[in-house]
């Protein structure tokens, strides 16, 4: 058995290995040569008509650098990627060091490389970083930041993020300076700003590697977004800080004056950030509203508006990663009442993968870097600096933990205060900054290299430490819970409770003032940017839906009824006995008209084969289970009011509905899902005492017709006359639930069920 | 700590705070709440808190009120409700919004949590007989979406079958077809909502005035 686990991974490491060398063996000898074929080729063509010598045609030619550049990202790109498919394939790697640390040596074996074939490995472009591979990483982390965690726990994060790196700039730098004036050091020409620049720079908490970090260590909710929290959040300062002490710099004299205006600058950075961020986040809720026809570019919609938020704010020299994440979080709830099930798929997904590439290059270059870079050493100056960093941090959260934990009511333990400031760890953000100085401060080198110290010194030493010594002080983890219904009751009942306690008490606190937002939110705001009528839906009943969503398709995947409950639970066991079950002699009339439906159905539907509609073939009706039966039994009489609402809908409502045939669409989604009902599926076996009068054969029919209806003709005009803005809404809340584009637009994994 | 209260009922807040742990000033200032409520009278009737605005747009709101006057909240054995309450059994009710201390033991922090639930349990269980059935957990959805309209009502049955099907589940594993789950016992109220912090989140910040008081907290 060992055996046979070794040879398979070791097989595919080999074959990666040398499809790597192959990749590296190809592109560097290709960039090294380029110039050469670059003469070949412009002047061989362009000249010969002036020469009079005829080329034989060329049937096979190289035109490197046509492609040059694409060729070259391309290749980074895939080389970044093959490297992390590597290290999850060896298992034992993977545990122990962490994978940011495993991508820093990559990236320093690939620049040596490069350095040996003679080449000029690339350095970390601050702009490509801060303009391409930053964004997706922080859109990523703000889109799914969890909001009540944070809410909760802002004050906190704040003083952390700005009191924090304040402190942690001015300690450094001092010490620092003070260090320098040392004249066994042979630093003198160090002043003090630009020791309080570098302090600055190197002082601040990295978004990127507390998130490659700590997203394997599941720590508990409380830490891990104080951690986060912080990382996004120092960035104003970092500007603030950053830009002021260069300007400073250039001057040399710092006024009480400047002081002021460095104050009044970072509270416009922040502030501005934020609003920027929120009035794109406002705009993208508002477009979201009305993509309900063009659903296919809705992902854009989110990942452009954050985009230009970003870039918006970096004009002004405000705070982009705020702006970033206040878009974000403005545009989520509103977004995801409207988009479609699949866009917000499609959004999280490709967040996700951005993001992931992002991290990974960044490291990667990270390492490249640290072989290209111009290093200045100095013993004293780095081991120092490195030292003050970590002590810096140290008493920073112990000091603000005791002054916080006045004004908390959870408060801080001593384990939480040393993971927050073990996980303070310095990433890339830092050594792109450094890299921004300009070659004017001859220290430029010196720092450089202290920094690159620091960043390898948090993700090697702390990155791969933090594991175990969490392990050793038994922090808490966090709560690997599933979505459960009953806690999202209780959430809600909780959060009235509290309030009107707090009503009681006379106190407006917390709750009071979430309870005027939401209610603020509602009335107002919801109004204008969620489409249709889904603005007066609830919290609770969505979470619901989308539960009941998930458990469709998780029955769909496994290809059989929900293994949640495989007992054999059902309402019966819950229903109070007085009520009575409905009798045998009813489940065979209802089971017999079923049947006939589905002959006049089956009918239909011959030149169209639904491998899936088990349901409505007369075949295998007798194959269904019992409690197949059953459940499809009650979803109809459950859902027959629902249903006659939304036949008079359609019939009564022409295309002014997003589909010109709505019954393509329903179909459509059955066959993506074999979902035996049109609606989503109950994973309740729902076995309600019949009311006596509604199953009735005109009923069912009416549920039965809708389905396959692929020429929008639908079949019995039984539509009652009930109000079309029900079924209106019904409808709507039905296609956003289990919505997919546009019939004509999307032709994907459709086609094999459809021929149209 | 007003110029109203005597010595004798000094005496008597201290009685309380060593029972219930609140701090003086809290009690001083829950009392001070009190007398305001209850227009400066001896008691606290339904009426007094159903004319407090706060609570005019909480769907839970009769609930609320009910709370207070549960005896199974006052800490007596005995079921049922009262018409009034006096101060200390208005502090009674109170203590169950009382956050974690620090520093509290294993067994500390699960009597707590115990102590907080049993408070939800008794708001869900209405006809006092230990267990929430289905048309208690009914009616507790359904008034949670009051004001959701006519789609809340509907999927409030949805809803509240659905959580109870999953306490089932969880809590009884199979059951034979014939078996009839009677409803959910303060044992597997306890067992559903065990991963829910419940003492980190049920705790109302007024009762925190052992620090600078940021706030009295007082509507004037």
């Amino acid at each position: 058995m060992p055996a046979f686990s070794c040879a398979f991974p070791g097989c595919r490491r080999d074959l990666l290995v040398i499809v790597l060398v192959v990749f590296v063996g190809i592109g560097l000898p290709i960039e090294a040569s380029a110039p050469a074929y670059q003469s070949h080729g412009t002047e061989g063509s362009y000249l010969t008509n002036v020469t009079n010598t005829k080329k034989a045609f060329p049937v096979l030619a190289v035109n490197y650098k046509h492609v040059r550049q694409p060729f070259e990202i391309a290749l980074w790109i895939l080389l970044a990627l093959l490297m992390k498919l590597g290290f999850h394939l060896i298992p034992r790697l993977s545990g122990v060091v962490p994978e940011s640390c495993l991508l820093i040596v990559v990236g320093l074996l690939v620049g040596g490389l490069i350095k040996v074939i003679g080449e000029e490995p690339p350095v970390l472009d601050s702009q490509l970083f801060f303009l391409c591979l930053l964004p997706p990483i922080i859109l990523d982390a703000g889109y799914f930041l969890p909001i009540r965690p944070f809410t909760e726990n802002v004050g906190t994060i704040l003083v952390f993020a700005v009191i924090g790196t304040l402190w942690n700039t001015f300690f450094m730098g001092g010490l620092l300076y003070a260090l320098c004036q040392i004249e066994s050091v042979g630093l003198g020409g160090v002043d003090l700003l630009a020791c309080l620049l570098f302090g600055s720079i190197v002082s601040a908490v990295d978004p990127v590697a507390v998130l490659a970090v700590f997203e394997e260590i599941h720590i508990n909710e409380l830490v891990h977004i104080l951690v986060f929290g912080e990382s996004l959040l120092n960035d104003a300062v970092t500007v603030v800080l950053y830009n002021l002490f260069e300007e400073f710099a250039k001057v040399g004299t710092v006024t009480v004056l400047d002081v002021f205006l460095g104050v009044v600058c970072f509270f416009v950075v922040s502030l501005g950030g934020v609003l920027v961020g929120a009035i794109y986040g406002f705009l993208a809720a508002f477009t979201s509203r009305f993509t309900s026809h063009t659903r296919v570019i809705e992902p854009l919609f989110v990942f452009l508006y954050s985009y230009m938020a970003y870039l918006s704010s970096e004009m002004f020299h405000l705070s982009g990663i705020m702006a970033l994440i206040v878009c974000g979080v403005v545009m989520r709830p509103y977004v995801e009442a409207n988009i479609s099930h699949k866009s917000y798929t499609t959004i999280k997904y490709f967040l996700k993968m951005w993001s992931s590439v992002s991290e990974t290059l960044i490291f990667i270059f990270l390492g490249v870097s640290t072989v290209a870079g111009p290093h200045a050493w100095n013993w004293t100056f780095v081991i120092t600096t490195v030292i003050l960093c970590l002590v810096s941090r140290v008493l920073g959260v112990i000091g603000l933990t005791f002054i916080i934990n006045k004004f908390r009511i959870v408060k801080l333990t001593k384990k939480d205060q040393f993971i927050v400031a073990y996980g303070g760890l310095r990433g890339a953000i830092a050594f792109s900054l450094g890299y921004l100085l300009s070659n004017r401060h001859q220290m430029r080198n010196l720092f450089l290299t202290a920094i690159i110290t620091v960043i390898f010194f948090t993700v090697f030493v702390q990155g791969m430490t933090i594991r175990p010594l969490v392990e050793l002080l038994a922090v808490k983890k966090k709560k690997e819970s599933k979505p459960s219904i009953n806690e999202e009751i209780h959430t809600e009942f909780l959060n009235h409770l509290l309030t009107g306690v707090e009503g009681v008490c006379g106190h407006y606190g917390h709750y009071h003032w979430k309870e005027k937002l939401n209610r603020f939110n509602k009335t107002y705001v919801k109004r204008w940017l969620i489409a249709g009528e889904n603005f007066k839906e609830p919290e609770l009943i969505a979470f619901y839906r989308k539960m009941e969503l998930k458990q469709a398709i998780m029955m769909v995947e496994s290809g059989q009824l929900p293994s949640a409950l495989p007992s054999t639970i059902s309402m019966q066991n819950i229903q109070p006995r007085a009520i009575p079950r409905v009798s045998k002699k009813r489940e065979e009339e209802i089971r017999r008209i079923l049947r006939s439906n589905l002959q006049n159905n089956k009918q239909k539907m011959r030149s169209r084969s639904y491998s899936r509609h088990t349901l409505f073939d007369a075949d295998e009706e007798d194959n269904v289970s019992e409690v197949r039966l059953r459940k499809t039994k009650m979803e109809m009489e459950r859902r027959v009011s629902v249903m006659e609402r939304r036949m008079s809908h359609y019939l009564t409502v022409p295309a002014n509905r997003e589909s010109p045939r709505p019954g393509v669409r329903r179909v459509r989604f059955e066959s993506d899902n074999q979902v035996f009902s049109a609606d989503s599926v109950p994973t309740v076996h729902f076995e309600q005492p019949s009311p006596p009068s509604t199953p009735d054969a005109v009923s069912l029919e009416e549920e039965v017709p809708k389905r396959p209806s692929l020429e929008a003709d639908i079949e019995g005009p039984r539509g009652n006359a009930s109000d079309n803005h029900q079924g209106e809404l019904d409808y709507q809340r039905l296609a956003r639930c289990l919505s997919d584009p546009g019939p004509n637009k999307d032709k994907e994994e459709d086609d094999p069920f459809m021929s149209c | 700590m007003g110029a109203s209260q005597s010595a004798g009922t000094e005496h008597e807040f201290q009685d309380m705070a060593d029972r219930t742990g609140f701090s003086l000033e809290q009690i001083g200032n829950i009392n001070k709440r009190f007398r305001q409520l209850s227009n400066n009278e001896e008691t606290l009737s339904r009426e007094d808190l159903a004319s407090i605005p706060a609570l005019d747009n909480n769907p839970i709101r009769a609930q609320i009120i009910n709370a207070f006057f549960d005896k199974r909240n006052l800490h007596q054995n005995e079921t049922g409700t009262v018409q009034e309450i006096g101060f200390e059994e208005f502090l009674m009710v109170m203590t169950h919004f009382r956050p974690a201390a620090m520093g509290l033991t294993e067994e500390e922090r699960e009597n707590l949590r115990r102590e907080k639930l049993r408070f939800l349990f008794n708001m869900h269980d209405t006809d006092s007989d230990g267990t929430i059935n289905l048309e208690e957990y009914r009616r507790v959805v359904e008034e949670l979406l009051s004001k959701a309209g006519t789609i809340g009502q509907e999927t409030a049955k949805a809803i509240a079958d659905a959580a109870m099907l999953e306490v089932a589940s969880t809590t009884r594993g199979k059951m034979e077809p014939d078996e009839f789950y009677e409803g959910i016992t303060f044992e597997n109220f306890l067992q559903i909502l065990n991963t829910f912090d419940i003492e980190t989140r049920m705790h109302v910040r007024f009762l925190n005035m052992d620090t600078a008081t940021l706030r009295c907290g007082k509507s004037k």
